[in-house]
């Protein structure tokens, strides 16, 4: 369990810090896709684990665990957000919240729809 | 009773599991018995947390949420971006590699359009509002893109803190908005398999939002919307306060 839990650190790690690398290096003071680097590096870790059948499933466990925890985390996450200064912050942040979401989905709808007639 | 509030207050962080851990329980009966399992157990769970987390800005006055009260205060610790982002990678156990090279294309596309469509939409709502300056423009647009883009932006190209308080005010609603509009909307609109989730992480960027709103819709297509959404914040930092300032300096 903990193999997987470390290696699943490990990742994160190194993908946090490509991010990083990557935001300092474009001159800017955010990381930049540090999450995406780190799911890709785990996804590489895993195929190659399991091409070699180093794959175990009391690797995943570990893995797996924080995989389920991650909504109860959002749910804290939604009750920690400032909501109360988001809605009482003026009309302009409401609207400038929520129109450009609604348009938002509507380019979606578009996007997909011309997607599908390649796949 | 002393020392019961003196345990609570020493394991915030245990004290949290139970909390979230009673309200996934008390709406997931909700949902099964009452709802037919129309909507989601976690949707419902993941609104309430945002109702709580307003009541909790009432009454605590803070401005984390529900959070600034002793015995929640272990809701920002479970909620903050450290467990967040780890649990967000953790879902890319699930994905398939071959699955997301194949959306690639789809998902850089997205991005591009996603961050354009928001910060255009932003400038837009802001001049209605009165906004004549490029900074305030800018930043405002900036902040609907995200509430992390926004302050980088009007820190950047020196904005009011007014104006940043509400190009973070402008990016938080965003968040809450795709948060509860996802659920609603995904059958609607061709959101649920992995291509579509990774374009539609790509468009709405937060990645709060989008992770919060895909878990309430599928969970299975979480880490194919956070694998794009995770870019967008960064993307937003590079273009808004460079190309799109100067774009809108100029066209001003």
């Amino acid at each position: 369990m903990i193999k997987g839990l470390a290696l699943l650190s490990f990742s994160f790690i190194l993908g946090m810090w490509t991010g990083e690398l990557l935001g300092s290096w474009l001159g800017i003071s955010a990381n930049v896709g540090g999450v995406g680097f780190a799911m890709i590096f785990l996804i590489v870790t895993k195929e190659y684990f399991t091409q070699n059948g180093w794959w175990k499933g009391e690797l995943e466990f570990g893995i797996e665990f924080w995989n389920k925890l991650y909504i109860p985390i959002v749910i804290a996450m939604a009750a920690s957000l400032n909501v109360k200064s988001a809605v009482s912050s003026g009309t302009l942040a409401i609207f400038g919240g929520i129109i450009p979401v609604v348009l938002a989905f509507g380019v979606f709808y578009m996007l997909i729809k011309s997607f599908k007639t390649e796949e | 009773m002393e020392e019961f509030v003196k345990i609570i207050d020493k394991n915030g962080l245990i004290v949290a599991f139970i909390l979230v851990g009673l309200l996934t329980w008390l709406t997931d009966v909700f949902s099964k018995k009452i709802l037919q399992s129309k909507i989601p157990g976690s949707a419902i769970a993941i609104f309430l947390a945002l109702v709580f987390g307003y009541l909790g800005g009432v009454v605590g006055k803070g401005e984390n949420g529900l959070s600034d009260i002793g015995l929640f205060k272990g809701l920002a610790t479970l909620g903050g971006s450290m467990f967040r982002d780890f649990s967000i990678v953790a879902t890319a156990i699930g994905a398939s590699f071959l699955l997301i090279r194949k959306s690639g294309l789809l998902g850089l596309i997205s991005l591009i359009l996603g961050i354009g469509v928001f910060f255009l939409a932003g400038v837009a709502i802001a001049w209605a509002w009165g906004y004549r300056d490029a900074v305030s423009l800018c930043t405002i647009g900036a902040g609907a893109c995200t509430y992390i883009v926004g302050p980088v932006t009007g820190g950047a190209i020196g904005a009011s803190s007014e104006v940043i308080a509400l190009s973070i005010g402008t990016g938080v609603v965003k968040t809450i908005a795709v948060t509860i509009l996802t659920p609603i909307l995904a059958p609607k609109i061709g959101l649920n398999n992995p291509g579509s989730a990774m374009a539609f992480g790509g468009i709405m960027g937060t990645s709060s939002g989008v992770a919060a709103g895909l878990a309430a819709t599928d969970p299975k297509l979480v880490p194919y919307g956070a694998v794009t959404a995770t870019f967008y914040t960064g993307l937003g930092c590079l273009v808004c306060p460079s190309l799109f300032y100067l774009l809108l300096d100029w066209a001003l």
